[in-house]
């Protein structure tokens, strides 16, 4: 009887135990002072990014030996939101991510997982002075802070096909593509003429993200700039939402665009003749597409140089697990200098975040042309709205969207007005 | 019929003492006795059955607590260190998932699924077992075949489907203008049809095996028998190898109908999340949605527990029709 006890006591301790251990969501200490040391950094783990990764790495630890740096490729996730999160509560993220997403950050900031710039005696004045204080507000948390330095935009543009346009008929040089009509009319010869399996081919999936990709580039150009939400209401209820949600519908209903995930990249396999996305993509196309790239249409034509669109921007921040801060602060300063974010543009062909971007780098764009148009556009972009529950807000937006706009199964001003009240509820909770 | 329900008791009730010849004053006689009575049978039995014990209350019971904990929470995937206030919200997250559209479709989406799934695996599961029972060539090759899907990465076979069931996919060749349209996977009336039958094909093997290890041990005197009686192969399955495999179905039952409410990487990949407008999405897929994708751990945690309670649910309904059957024959 008296093992039977001992027994049942050990057993009883046992489960106390994991059930305190499971009871424990945080605990240990976090290191808050700004002093310096090695740190570690994390950045994307595509090819041209992690060769100016490694190069910029070497620079610093060359200079600065107490204070090396151990770079590596974020690890491999379903997106580098998760991965990020995930590091953040298990409090072993690295000192600074070079692949934020301004969508994830109040998300990092509830939980506890970045370290306000702002801490920095520089913090502020160092990032408005390379962004310009108006980009650089859009980085701005709801308490005022800067969780981010915004580091480079991706501004979301039509790349077309010259081959295959040409193929079709259309002029491969200028084709007519600014307004709605054009688009159309374009994607109609593309796909008739069956050069082109599908005109464009945005993923058809339900990830938060994809409208990035679709709707809102156009959105944004269509309503002269305005994101998402703005003061705390939808803005897209309107008639700029509605000519957008209907141009995609009609893609759609006309099977211009896969309503089915294609397995790769539809454009570089030219199963598409059209893709909507940033410079980033560029490096993915060399010798496999002969491209041109053009603002993202209007239902009106709106001349090039007032288009706005999606910045697609990355920012970087510093992470609460980190414990030599000040250090992580300086190689963030050094990794996004004059001339390393001169390093970023010639090495990736993305573009850095900062005020005098085509002047400053002029040689550059006058050696490489085609780029050009991305940096002028660059200084028109919209990012997505800094507000709480972000990814969730998008989610809601996305799955209304697959249902009215890409199945047809709700009218679009229906499915426009329900997602206004429902992002509005999203973002207040 | 086992062994209990042929009354034998499941251990012996005076085990019989090793023949010893030691004269029956012998001290140490009542210690040996100890050592060998129930009780402490009752506690090699505790202690061998304690690692599995740890191991239920490690990977099972902690995990379930912790659901519930965070299901009535304001949940947030805090940093170590980290002061992040996380109050007790009651049923909140539990009102929030109900109100989702998208949490009732999952459910009759999972309803849809498991009506096509089960019934399937039952009756070719028991159907494969039978024949490959009574093969006489190459029995280890279509035991084997049967096996390979099930033993196959998901990942590996989804891909296969894809390229079978994809827009302008194999099955689209074939059929020609008799093809769906929309196409399977998109079409939100047969993708979680496809979803169902794919994944009834790669657990099929599993199933087989299972039955296959129950048709064996029917003895082959009650098929003569039969025979000689002038039951054909029909009449012989009907009325010998269904019946003997009842036990066997009410596990495989029960197993896929578990299997199958957690259904996630068919949906997610297949189907590119969810298919068209949440036609496949299932609860395990919105649970990651809302618990990991979207940071609201609270909601992934309610509906997890609003998933297991389903599992009961319809796993304690179809026990409860089974006795009613039993009940039924037996009177």
């Amino acid at each position: 009887m008296a093992r039977m006890r001992t027994f049942t006591a050990a057993l009883t301790a046992l489960t106390c135990t994991a059930l305190t251990l499971a009871g424990c969501s945080s605990g240990g200490g976090g290191g808050g002072q700004a002093r310096s040391g090695p740190i570690k950094i994390w950045y994307s783990n595509n090819a041209q990014e992690v060769s100016w990764g490694k190069a910029t790495v070497a620079l610093w630890n060359k200079a600065h030996p107490s204070e090396q740096v151990s770079g590596e490729q974020i690890p491999a996730g379903s997106s580098s939101e998760e991965v990020i999160t995930a590091a953040i509560a298990a409090g072993n993220a690295p000192c600074l991510v070079f692949n934020g997403s301004p969508s994830a950050i109040s998300g990092w900031v509830k939980q506890g997982g970045l370290v306000p710039l702002n801490d920095f005696p520089d913090g502020v004045s160092y990032i408005q002075g390379r962004t310009g204080a108006t980009v650089a507000s859009e980085y701005k948390s709801s308490d005022g802070k800067y969780y981010q330095l915004p580091w480079k935009s991706n501004p979301v543009m039509i790349f077309y096909n010259k081959d295959m346009f040409k193929a079709a008929g259309l002029d491969p040089d200028h084709p007519a593509l600014s307004t709605y009509a054009d688009f159309e009319a374009a994607a109609q010869k593309l796909v008739g003429s069956g050069v082109a399996q599908y005109a464009i081919a945005p993923a058809p999936t339900n990830e938060f993200y994809q409208n990035w990709y679709d709707y809102y580039p156009l959105y944004i150009a269509q309503s002269g700039g305005q994101p998402l939400v703005a003061n705390g209401k939808a803005t897209f209820d309107d008639a700029a939402g509605q000519a957008v949600a209907d141009f995609w519908a009609g893609v759609y209903a006309k099977n211009q665009a896969p309503k089915e995930k294609y397995n790769g990249d539809a454009f570089v396999d030219k199963k598409a003749a059209m893709a909507i996305v940033g410079p980033w993509a560029i490096a993915t196309y060399a010798g496999k597409v002969n491209w041109g790239a053009v603002p993202v249409p209007t239902s009106t034509g709106m001349p090039a140089d007032q288009i706005h669109t999606f910045a697609d921007s990355k920012t970087v921040s510093v992470f609460t697990a980190c414990k030599n801060r000040q250090s992580a602060w300086d190689f963030l300063k050094f990794a996004t200098d004059q001339a390393n974010d001169g390093t970023l543009l010639s090495m990736t062909g993305q573009m850095p975040l900062r005020t005098d971007l085509p002047t400053t780098y002029a040689s550059y764009f006058s050696a490489n042309p085609e780029y050009t148009l991305f940096a002028q556009q660059a200084s028109r972009t919209v990012e997505v709205p800094n507000v709480a529950n972000g990814v969730t807000m998008w989610q809601d937006f996305r799955n209304g969207y697959l249902k009215s706009v890409v199945f047809g199964q709700q009218p679009t001003s229906q499915w426009l007005h329900s997602a206004a009240s429902t992002v509005v509820s999203d973002i207040g909770k | 019929m086992s062994a209990m329900e042929h009354g034998e008791p499941a251990e012996p009730a005076a085990p019989a003492e090793p023949a010893e010849p030691a004269a029956p004053a012998s001290p140490a006689k009542p210690a040996r006795r100890g050592r060998g009575g129930p009780r402490s049978k009752t506690m090699i039995g505790l202690y061998l059955a304690a690692p599995y014990v740890v191991y239920l209350i490690i990977v099972y019971a902690v995990p379930i607590i912790q659901g519930f904990r965070i299901s009535v929470l304001d949940y947030v995937y805090a940093a170590p260190g980290a002061s992040v206030p996380q109050p007790f919200v009651g049923l909140k997250n539990y009102r929030e998932a109900l109100s989702d559209p998208l949490l009732r479709r999952s459910f009759l989406n999972i309803l849809e699924f498991l009506a096509i799934n089960v019934p399937l695996t039952v009756i070719l599961g028991m159907t494969l077992a039978a024949v490959l029972a009574k093969l006489s060539r190459m029995k280890t090759f279509f035991r084997s075949a049967f096996f390979v899907p099930y033993v196959t990465a998901s990942i590996a076979v989804i891909g296969v489907w894809y390229f079978l069931f994809s827009q302008g996919g194999l099955m689209d060749h074939v059929l020609g203008s008799w093809a769906p349209n929309p196409s399977w996977l998109v079409n939100s009336k047969l993708a979680m049809v496809v979803i169902a039958l794919e994944v009834t094909w790669k657990q099929l093997g599993f199933y087989v095996l299972l039955y296959l290890a129950g048709v064996l041990l029917i003895p082959d005197s009650l098929y003569e028998a039969a025979s000689i009686d002038g039951a054909g192969p029909v009449r012989q399955f009907r009325a010998i190898t269904m019946p003997a495999l009842r036990n066997i179905t009410i596990l495989v039952t029960t197993l896929a109908l578990i299997v199958g409410a957690n259904l996630f990487a068919e949906p997610y990949l297949l189907t590119g999340g969810g298919g068209p407008n949440g036609a496949t999405m299932s609860p395990a897929l919105l649970i990651y949605q809302k618990g990991v994708e979207q940071g609201e751990p609270g909601v992934g945690a309610a509906i997890g527990i609003l998933l297991t309670l389903f599992i009961l649910l319809v796993a304690g309904a179809g026990a409860g029709a089974r006795r009613l059957v039993q009940a039924r024959e037996a009177a």
